[in-house]
């Protein structure tokens, strides 16, 4: 499940629910449709409604972020639980898709 | 080691099931009184057994998974995901961090290392064509309590 809003080339995505290789099909089915848009260059994903999430989870926010690459753009995740931070900061994906605070979040 | 209890449960290689293999295994715990963040790894380390199986071994084409707990007296849980898919030609090569047999599938090739991290012992037995089985052990209970 997700909702979202959109402010000029921000998009700010928040994802509920649990995060494994069942609901990541879903997920990343409708990020793409949102990413569609070609206005939209930076996707921030709140995960405050999503305690949990497994590797699947880290391949759909690396095939997210591969894809705003190419024009430019950027990823950045927010309300990172203790677990799904812990499975996050294993990957070192936070190199490049950083983690941030609710002031850098706002569209 | 006297085992306090014990289950095996067997599902369907489906991905609905990986949800519900989770919280079987959370509800086996809950008698050793388990802090949220080990129950939150045993929760995340099954997930990644049972994902491997439904889409490695199986290839989601569908198949049996076993599960099999044990809640051992000196305050161990023990886990074994086991299924009889295609097997692992190279079990080292597997367990490498970012390794996957998936790329365009955009898997991570974190599973077992995820598995590593959140469990005290990984242990994987595989044979191609005949099928895997990984047993995870984890201190659930702190000795004396």
């Amino acid at each position: 499940m997700l909702s979202h809003v959109r402010k000029q080339d921000v998009l700010l995505v928040r994802l509920t629910g649990e995060l494994d290789q069942c609901s990541a099909s879903g997920i990343r089915r409708d990020l793409d449709a949102l990413l569609s848009d070609p206005r939209v260059r930076h996707l921030v994903i709140d995960m405050e409604g999503m305690p949990f999430m497994d590797s699947s989870g880290l391949g759909v926010i690396l095939g997210r972020y591969r894809a705003l690459s190419l024009r430019g753009g950027t990823v950045s995740l927010m309300h990172l639980s203790p677990q799904v931070r812990r499975v996050y900061d294993l990957s070192g994906m936070a190199r490049i898709i950083p983690v941030i605070g609710e002031k850098e979040a706002q569209p | 080691m006297k085992t306090l209890n014990h289950m095996r449960l067997e599902f369907d290689a489906r991905p609905e099931n990986e949800s519900f293999a989770r919280v079987a295994v959370s509800a086996f715990a809950v008698p050793f009184n388990p802090t949220m963040d080990v129950l939150s790894d045993i929760r995340t380390a099954v997930s990644e057994a049972v994902t491997n199986a439904i889409v490695h071994a199986y290839r989601e084409m569908g198949g049996v998974i076993a599960l099999e707990a044990e809640l051992r007296e000196d305050g161990v849980l023990s886990l074994t995901v086991s299924d009889t898919g295609c097997g692992i030609p190279d079990i080292d090569q597997a367990m490498q961090p970012f390794y996957t047999t998936q790329p365009e599938k955009e898997r991570s090739g974190m599973g077992f290392s995820v598995m590593q991290s959140f469990m005290d012992t990984v242990q994987v037995e595989s044979e191609v064509g005949r099928g895997t089985s990984v047993r995870m052990e984890k201190l659930v209970r702190a000795r004396g309590n």
